[in-house]
């Protein structure tokens, strides 16, 4: 008889999570994306299970069918009997802070399998391809149990950074269309991307869309002596799939024992602990009454000269750093 | 920090007619709501499937078919047992006014037909995730 | 006619009363968002060439309509779609309406067989007979004809996924009635292509629709050859938002497509184009509608001339079916849709339609009544025998607002042929998602003026009434039907021969792997009693189910 739990402490969520309840990690999710007060709590009694499964970043341009190949990867890895975390990020509105998370849509053969997790996330205002709490709700995942998760980003090509800093391994999914590599290494694509995937790859000019990407990731620099793997896909049909995750595994096996892998790992996670002071430091700014007084003062002793704008920031830190330890 | 108000916005059953259920999600958008849009052709059991993953506060179902005596039900009861108590059940479509009423008296929410402006749903849904939240605060 | 004179006199006219005339303030458009100019003349007009453009009645370019005499021969055929519950119910309903005066039988079915699933399906829960009428079998089917003989009726089946099934049991319950398949009348929708783009109601992938759809307009140059093997839809694109130049230039797009593949196929085109048939929407701007069925005409036999090659007269000329559109009533004040109902089918008459289907008042709150039927029936009739509207050919023909209106249509009909050449065709467009959008993007539109009250709505953003309270009769669909069929199919499963279903699934299934025409395989599935979720089934099995590419 299920007994549906309690969702409104740190504890009760995290022993419910532990018990692999899937509503308690739903709500935990959202009080990671609402910057609950809890969190930080929730995190202290989870962190230490976080570690285990392969974070996989997939993105690139609009129209490459990342969601169709995410649906079909994790098909694939259903099929293999692993559980499977889904994270799609989709943009906020900037103008009505809505968004519309249609990802779902691809996916219909998931909904209901247990063996698969999937949310939907908006930028809420991000501008780097995943959203703000992305990093923790993937953390949030890997606590659960999932051995894959897959992260899609809102592949606007231009800036997708967060992508390389939040995961394991970044695929980046191109088309066959003309000159979509090429667009693809100026949006600064060549650069984060570990593994390249040409889909649609049954459409004209796959092949030729294949050798120019070699062509540029060979002047790379950036992986100074790894392969460059390149696969072609056609997602809607299912081809290429497995062969893509055995690609993907393959590689992150690759960088275990030459430290790579960890060295990713590290790299993630200093960035995901300035990303998270800066959050802590902001929010003391203009949530905390302290930082809000602090700034309506400085700013008036700006506007009249008597304070320079430099030394009235450095002051407001120092206010905010009171402001943090004290609420530490 | 206040979070956003999350909408799953569903089509259960066969019926493929989306144009409401579209038409409905881009207005919850620009109200400033994150919408969660299922596809067609989902079953009760896909539907609260998403919605507990994505912890929505509302599901909004769109039926056009004639089916929902059988499938507002069939979601409500799989809400129960998932525990989903706080989630709000609305929806609209083709349902005649004495269905509305069966259905209302046994829990689910407003009921919206053919005509309805998009501002008295978006209305309805934030005054009552607003009453929601007052409560479980116990302001 | 001296046209600079003309001209200048218009000029005159304007600054002596246009200009000091004040006009309401709203936006003097279209449904569409075509300006509506204050007068129309011969100026608008000045190109027209009446025996290119117009022609005369029965002729190429067919615009004035595809008969001679139009309705002064035969007026159009009264086909009021329906069915509901089980076969013994709509039945029931066919006898009623043959009795009133209907002059053509047209079949609703319900989801699970719009979408082939039988209605012991786990997905058919609740959904059985509740839109539509329940076909499960052939003994749905005799039972749904009795007492009609097939010969001497032309039925309607709106019918897609599903078409070639449903074909199948058709041609199967006329063999029980002793009839040959040769003279079978009627059309089955069987337009895939809408499907994807606007109702949605699919069961394979596209190539493997258009391979069936294929199959059937080859299977009915000899075996069925009086009937209409697709009955290619605006209405859907339209009742989904489009406006009416896309549902004109999407579905005519979406016949060239059907007619390319059966050229493909190696079909005589003068043979299986004579087959194809129409269905337009008849939605609320009177004049806009009548354009656009002058101008669909005119497009038609233009393209199947000059682009496909037709030399009859036959493929060139445009049939339509024609229904009131669905999306214009309303659930306020119920009564006033007996009013718009009437006014889009006057508007369908004198648009030249050869069959008219109009709603009745109470379908945005259930499935009509027999008193609500009956009403929407003798609309028809008094449109037919009181109002002399039918007793001349294309009466407003020569109007300079509908000749002005009709190439405007036309023109921007053409401009989206340009943009589907220039985005892949229409295969590619579906996969792209680029017709879903662009129709999702006008019913976004026509949503924002109606809330903005630019487009006023009688009993819904004007003229409502508080608290209002439905006082019109409602049909309800007996739960017990449900119950009754999924007992009946069980039942026919359990008793018929199993070893000669077994048989024609497996022979059905070895045409659908192969490249056989698959209906006559169908054909006697249906004669052995196969249900028609079971020949679906094994179809998916092969073909593969089709989910959305898009979202919004």
């Amino acid at each position: 008889m299920y007994h549906p739990p309690a969702l409104n402490s740190p504890s009760a969520l995290s022993d419910a999570i532990m018990r692999r309840d899937r509503r308690a990690l739903s709500r935990a999710m959202s009080w990671v994306e609402d910057e609950h007060a809890g969190v930080d709590d929730l995190f202290r009694r989870l962190h230490q299970r976080t570690g285990r499964a392969i974070r996989v970043g997939i993105t690139g341009p609009p129209g490459a069918g990342k969601s169709t190949l995410v649906a079909r990867m994790a098909t694939v890895l259903r099929r293999q009997s692993r559980q499977v975390g889904i994270v799609a990020v989709d943009p906020t509105s900037p103008f009505t802070g809505g968004a519309l998370l249609g990802d779902r849509i691809r996916m219909p053969e998931l909904a209901d399998d247990p063996g698969v997790f999937m949310r939907s996330m908006a930028t809420r205002g991000s501008l780097g391809g995943l959203a703000a709490a992305t990093h923790e709700v993937l953390d949030l995942l890997d606590v659960f149990g999932v051995d894959w998760i897959l992260v899609e980003t809102v592949g606007v090509g231009q800036s997708e950074l967060d992508v390389a800093r939040m995961t394991d391994v970044t695929v980046v999914v191109l088309v066959p269309e003309s000159g979509d590599a090429v667009q693809a290494m100026k949006a600064g694509l060549m650069e984060i991307g570990d593994l390249f995937v040409v889909n649609k790859a049954d459409r004209d000019g796959a092949d030729r869309a294949v050798t120019e990407l070699r062509s540029m990731l060979a002047l790379r620099e950036r992986h100074g002596g790894r392969p460059l793997v390149v696969r072609q896909t056609v997602a809607v049909k299912g081809t290429g799939v497995a062969e893509l995750l055995e690609a993907i595994e393959q590689w992150v096996e690759a960088g275990r024992p030459d430290g790579q892998f960890t060295g990713r790992r590290r790299e993630t996670e200093r960035w995901r602990l300035l990303h998270l002071a800066q959050r802590k430091l902001v929010r003391s700014l203009t949530i905390g009454p302290a930082g809000e007084l602090a700034l309506a003062r400085l700013t008036t002793e700006v506007l009249e000269h008597r304070l320079a704008p430099h030394d009235a920031a450095a002051e407001l830190v120092e206010v905010a750093l009171r402001d943090v330890a004290g609420r530490a | 920090m206040a979070g956003k108000i999350r909408v799953l916005v569903a089509k259960p059953g066969l019926d493929g007619h989306d144009r409401g259920a579209k038409v409905v999600a881009a207005a919850l958008r620009d109200a400033g709501m994150e919408v969660i849009y299922s596809g067609l052709h989902q079953t009760p059991e896909q539907v609260v499937s998403m919605a507990l993953q994505e912890d929505v506060d509302v599901v909004a179902l769109s039926i056009l078919s004639g089916a929902h005596m059988t499938l507002v039900p069939r979601i409500q009861e799989l809400l129960k047992k998932e525990g989903m108590d706080d989630v709000l059940l609305t929806g609209g479509g083709i349902i005649p006014p004495a269905d509305m009423t069966a259905l209302k008296a046994q829990g689910v929410g407003e009921l919206f037909g053919p005509g309805t402006p998009t501002s008295a749903i978006i209305d309805y849904i934030r005054v009552w995730v607003e009453n929601r939240d007052s409560a479980r605060s116990g302001a | 006619m001296d046209l600079d004179a003309l001209k200048r006199d218009l000029e005159l006219w304007k600054d002596r009363s246009v200009h000091k005339a004040r006009d309401r303030d709203q936006v003097f458009a279209t449904l569409s968002g075509n300006t509506i100019n204050t007068l129309y003349t011969p100026l608008d007009i000045q190109d027209l060439d009446y025996q290119r453009d117009l022609g005369f009645p029965g002729e190429y370019p067919f615009t004035r309509g595809i008969h001679a005499n139009m309705y002064r021969g035969r007026q159009w055929t009264m086909r009021q779609f329906s069915g509901f519950g089980t076969a013994e119910e709509t039945n029931q309903r066919y006898h009623f309406l043959l009795g009133k005066g209907q002059t053509g039988l047209s079949v609703a079915f319900d989801f699970p067989t719009l979408m082939g699933y039988d209605s012991d399906h786990p997905r058919s829960l609740g959904e059985v007979g509740r839109c539509g009428v329940a076909i499960d079998s052939l003994e749905d089917m005799e039972t749904l004809f009795r007492g009609i003989p097939l010969d001497k009726v032309s039925t309607s089946m709106t019918i897609n996924g599903p078409a070639c099934t449903l074909l199948a049991l058709y041609v199967a319950a006329a063999e029980k009635q002793g009839v040959d398949s040769k003279s079978l009348r009627g059309t089955i929708q069987n337009d895939m292509l809408k499907e994807y783009m606007a109702q949605h109601a699919w069961c394979f992938p596209i190539e493997a629709s258009l391979r069936i759809i294929t199959d059937i307009m080859e299977y009915g140059l000899t075996e069925v050859p009086q009937w209409n093997t697709i009955s290619i839809s605006g209405y859907h694109i339209r009742e989904a938002g489009s406006t009416a130049a896309q549902e004109l230039a999407f579905t005519l797009a979406n016949g060239f497509t059907y007619v390319e593949r059966g050229i493909a196929r190696g079909l005589p085109v003068d043979e299986f184009a004579s087959r194809l048939s129409f269905f337009w929407d008849v939605h609320l701007d009177f004049f806009e509608e009548i354009a656009k069925f002058r101008a669909a005409r005119r497009i038609w036999a233009r393209e199947m001339k000059e682009r496909f090659g037709a030399t009859r007269r036959e493929p060139m000329l445009l049939r339509t079916h024609a229904q009131t559109a669905g999306v214009s009533l309303t659930a306020q004040q119920p009564e006033n849709n007996i009013v718009r109902t009437a006014i889009e089918a006057l508007a369908a008459v004198l648009g030249g339609t050869q069959s008219l289907h109009t709603n009745s008042m109470d379908e945005t709150w259930a499935l009509p009544t027999d008193k609500a039927v009956q009403i929407a029936l003798r609309t028809q009739q008094v449109i037919a025998h009181e109002h002399n509207v039918s007793e001349t050919v294309d009466p407003l023909g020569g109007s300079y607002y509908v000749e002005e209106l009709t190439n405007r249509l036309e023109k921007e009909a053409y401009a989206y042929f340009d943009r589907i050449k220039k985005i892949g065709g229409v295969v590619k467009g579906l996969e792209d998602g680029w017709f879903q959008r662009e129709i999702q993007a006008s019913a976004r539109r026509y949503q924002d003026e109606v809330e903005a009250k630019q487009r006023i709505i009688v009993g819904v953003n004007d003229l409502v009434i508080e608290n209002e309270k439905l006082e019109i009769p409602l049909l309800t669909i007996d739960p017990a039907l449900e119950q009754q069929q999924v007992a009946r199919v069980q039942r026919l499963r359990a008793t018929r021969d199993a070893a000669k279903a077994d048989r024609a699934l497996e022979a059905l299934k070895r045409a659908c792997d192969g490249d056989q025409n698959i209906m006559p395989s169908l054909v006697e599935c249906a004669r052995c009693y196969v249900t028609q979720g079971e020949m679906i089934g094994v179809m998916r099995g092969v073909f593969g189910e089709y989910h959305e590419p898009v979202f919004i």
